[in-house]
This record gives structure tokens, sequence and C-alpha cells, in this order.
């Protein structure tokens, strides 16, 4: 069997196996930070740039370090040290460096520490198999994935303050509602390509 | 064998994690030290020298300049405003929901989260250039009702205040979570400068007010102060009105006595209400001050039915109803009301319709 080309990975983390939407990765923050457009689109694009970094990262850890030693056992953990010392990393160079930058995503980079997506991402590349180009297109689609379902969320959240939604439902209870429907439109693209 | 994988382990995870915090320690070292930064105050009046990388609130701190803060820096309670004319950056979104577009227009941020990483101009009203870190001891307590407790304290670094009535002072408390600054109006007048006192009613629960209300004689109380920007009418012709409810009385008093100090036959109004009969205090002492200045006037009204074994020969009713049953029309005043949301609204109301002009209502709604 020939290798899945990163292309299509790229392309299938995003539509077909989006990680938000068919993983239901990454929902805390999903849920409260789609009050509007402006901020989700600040969170999606920190979550881009970090599981891109990350996975990246922990793919030269896992392949360079923890197999040769033998200690794949300690995945979790060590993917785990990584991101949150990478976050805090990325958080003072861009402070430093690009003002206007840390302005647009100061706040969300410490929230993105503790987002399950990322380490899934990390993880999913593990488990399967993924060569390096394969873990960049992952990456890289999986966090565009997740950065278009917290937008989308945000605009269809957005447009609901001025709907009568039943009192009981109003809140986290429509988002929920409205995020499983999101995620049967996704299902639309299954089958398209498939990754495993 | 079966042992050494987990030594492996924890070894390799240990180096893992001194890296990474090696690698962070350093990253620091190079990318949050911003070295030494000017802090410019009002236009060359306080030039100072700070190390970078804080927030403006602590650097200000540090430098023994107060900005009130209720919440100690974590940009919850908005009251750390001064105007940062250049070198504060973009507004951000932590600051937002403090601001109106009016204030963000004119440069106004929160101190607690502007971070000082160049030289940084800012605009500090004249007020808080004047507020000290004070210590004090407790001179005297004193139940007023069954839920209101008057303390005094004696100053002891610095010893004078000089204080405006109206004027506010921020007592820190001991909380769980490091100490807190809670607000309380200044009660006692302006012409006891070595003694401040205050007037405070127990919220069950409240940090502040059980520490003040547990404080015993000669216990050390630490607040800073003054603040406020109530500037008393000057000019001797026009009369002061005060009005109060529940429990805010102490800045009515310092105004009052520091008022009949240097204007003795100045003319106010003093109303203040009350539920119950219980809820009554200093009325007695304002009666006496009654006979002695003609020209005071000192209405007590209660909003509750009389019980069965009270005695009450004064005012019924809400209080905005006395206001306005007292006072005449058109005469040049200035007022001060202190009390809860509702009653500062009826006041406020009764007081334009009796020809006062909303500059010349302040209030202190809590």
């Amino acid at each position: 069997m020939t290798e899945t080309s990163a292309w299509v990975i790229f392309i299938a983390a995003i539509f077909t196996n989006n990680i938000l939407l068919t993983n239901f990765l990454g929902m805390c923050s999903f849920i409260a930070c789609s009050g509007q457009i402006k901020t989700s689109l600040g969170l999606g694009t920190a979550v881009i740039f970090v599981m891109i970094m990350t996975t990246i990262i922990n793919y030269v850890i896992y392949h360079f370090v923890l197999v040769p030693l033998g200690l794949v056992h300690l995945q979790f953990i060590v993917f785990i040290a990584v991101i949150a010392a990478f976050v805090q990393l990325v958080e003072m160079f861009v402070e430093r460096f690009s003002p206007k930058l840390y302005f647009a995503l100061g706040i969300f980079l410490p929230l993105i520490t503790v987002n399950c997506a990322i380490l899934g991402a990390s993880l999913f590349m593990i488990i399967r198999n993924y060569s390096f180009m394969q873990s960049i297109g992952f990456g890289l689609g999986a966090g565009i994935g997740w950065a278009v379902a917290i937008v989308l969320l945000a605009g269809l959240r957005q447009k609901m303050r001025y709907s009568h939604v039943p009192k009981c439902f109003e809140g986290v209870a429509i988002a929920m509602v409205v995020t499983g429907v999101l995620a049967m439109t996704f299902m639309g693209f299954a089958g398209m390509v498939t990754i495993q | 064998m079966g042992f050494s994988i987990y030594l492996y382990s924890v070894l390799s995870f240990s180096g893992l994690v001194i890296v990474l915090a090696a690698g962070l320690m350093i990253a620091e070292r190079f990318l949050i030290n911003y070295g030494i930064c000017k802090l410019d105050i009002n236009a060359g009046e306080k030039p100072l020298e700070v190390n970078g990388g804080q927030t403006l609130l602590s650097c200000l701190y540090a430098n023994e300049i107060f900005i009130p803060s209720a919440c100690g820096g974590k940009g919850s309670c908005g009251h750390c405003k001064i105007t940062v004319t250049s070198g504060g950056g973009p507004v951000l979104p932590t600051e937002t929901p403090y601001l109106n577009r009016k204030e963000i227009r004119s440069g106004v941020r929160l101190a607690c989260q502007v971070k000082v990483r160049e030289d940084i101009y800012v605009r500090i009203p004249e007020d808080f250039l004047n507020v000290r870190l004070y210590s004090s001891t407790v001179l005297s307590t004193r139940s007023l009702t069954y839920d209101i407790k008057e303390v005094r304290v004696k100053l002891n670094d610095p010893a004078e205040i000089s204080q405006r009535p109206g004027q506010y002072v921020q007592i820190q408390a001991p909380s769980p979570e490091g100490p807190v600054f809670r607000a309380y109006s200044i009660s006692s007048a302006t012409y006891e400068p070595n003694e401040v006192e205050v007037v405070v009613r127990l919220i069950p629960g409240g940090i502040g007010s059980t520490y003040v209300h547990n404080l015993e004689v000669n216990d050390e109380v630490i607040f800073t102060g003054p603040y406020g920007e109530f500037y008393l009418n000057e000019d001797p012709s026009v009369e002061i009105v005060c009005v109060g409810g529940g429990a805010g009385m102490a800045p009515m008093k310092n105004i009052i006595y520091s008022l009949y100090d240097r204007w003795p036959n100045r003319s106010c109004w003093l109303f203040f209400g009350c539920r119950t009969t219980k809820d009554i205090f200093y009325l007695d002492q304002f009666k006496e001050l009654e006979k002695k200045h003609h020209n005071f006037h000192v209405i007590y009204a209660l909003s509750d039915e009389l019980g069965p074994d009270e005695k009450w020969d004064g005012e019924t009713g809400f209080i905005h109803l006395s206001v306005d049953k007292h006072l005449e029309h058109g005469i040049p005043r200035q007022a001060f009301l202190c009390g809860p949301p509702l009653m500062i609204e009826a006041v406020t109301r009764v007081l334009e319709e009796k020809g006062l002009r909303p500059d010349d209502i302040f209030y202190d709604e809590f």
C-alpha cells in the first residue's frame, strides 16, 4: 500500500476527520470562547500555530528520543510537558518581538496549554504512524479544522443572540445542540477521503 | 531488568523537564528583561526609573504611588484607571469591559494590565499623588447599632493625614488569598489630622467588614488614602444638603463637622433614612449640633411601620419624601448622597426638581 500523501491528510484533517467535530477534542475552550467571531478567530489562529509546532517537536522527540531509549510509554507525560513549555516560550517570544500579535493572541495562549486537541493531534500522529511530512500536514490540517469549527460556531452563536431560544436551552445547552448539528453536516464529507 | 525501566523513565523524564525549565529560564532572562525604563508622571513632575516587565500598577506601588485598586491587580474591579499618554501599547481585551469609548480615545488604561516595556508617560490625578500608606493603631471601637460599628484609629506613620470631607480610605484586611483592600469613607472631621474614624456595617461573610468589626483597641491597622474626588463648595452662601441611608453616614458626619468648624453659620441639611428605631445612630449628637448652630437642620425618617414597643416622634416614610417636604425651590445648593442605589435615584430626582444641577449632586453608592 502506498503512503497517503501529506496533502490528502491535510485536507482530511480539516473536513472528514475534523478533530473537533468528529473526535470532539478541545471542547472546553470551544464552548467557552465561541461567543464572538473576533475572539474565536484569535484563539483559532493560536491553536493552528501551536498545533503544527508541537506536532513537529513531538515527532522529533518521539522518534529520536523515546523510541531509541525504549520509553514509548512516557509519551503522554512527555507530550504534555513539551506542549506546556512550548506555549510558555511562544508567549514570551511573541510578547517581546511582536507586541501586535501578542495583543491579538496574548490571553489565548495560556488557554491552549490545556487544550486537549493539541495533545490529541500529537497522539493521533503516533497511533496512525505518520511520517514526518504527514505529521506536518496533519498538524496543520487539524489546527485549521479546529479553527474553522470554532469560528463557525461563533458565527452561529452571534446570530442566535437575536433568536428566540427556549429558556431551558439558553447558553451552553443550545451551543451543544448546534455543535451536534454542525458535526452532522461535517459527516457529509465522510468517505471523500479516508485516513486511519 | 524490571527495575531499570523505572529508573530510565524517571531519569529521562526528569532530564527533559530540567532541559525545558532551563530553556524557559534562559528565554525569560533574555526575552522578559526590558532593562530600566523611564516612568514619567504628569509631564516631568515626578520622573521615576523602574525595572521593565512589571505591570504599571506594581511599579507605581513600589514607588509609593497608591492608585486605588480593590481587586489587587487582577483586572476585575476597574478602579485603577489612569491616563497613559504614550508607551502603553494598545488597549487589551482584558481592559475593554471597564472602559467606555471616550476613555479609550483619551488614553485611559487599567494600570494593573499595562506592562512597562519601554519609556512610558502617564498622567495621574494630583489627588492620587497625595495618597500614602498609613500604619495606625486602634484608639476606640463603639457599636452604634446592632450591625454598625464606629472604629477610630490613631495614625503612627505618617502621623498626619490631609483629607477633604467626602473622601475615603482603603483598609487592608487579611483574606485566605493574601491581603485585600476595602474602601471606607472617613467619618472623622478634617480638623483631626492625627486620627481617622470609619463607620462600618457588618456584611455577613464580607472580608473587610468582618475584619473591621473584630478589631480591638491597640490592634494595628494598615490603610491607604485618601481617595475620592468630592470637593465641598467653598462659597459660604451655598447650602449643603446631605442625604444618607442605611450605613451611609460616615462621609456626611465628616462633611458636617468640618463645615461647622470652618463656617459656623453656614446652612446645612442632614436627611437620614432608617428602617426602624433600632437603626438610628448619632441622632443625639446631631441634635446637640443643631442647638449650637441654628442653620443646621437634622431630619431622620423611619421607613418601616413602628413596632408595638417603639417610640418615635420624627418623620416617617422614605427619605426622599422628607427631602421634598423640607427643601424650598431654587436656593443655591450642593448635595452629597450616600446610600443604596434606589434611594440615590429617588433623591436625585427630587433634588433636580428643586433646581439642583446634576453637577452639584455628588453620590456614593453602595
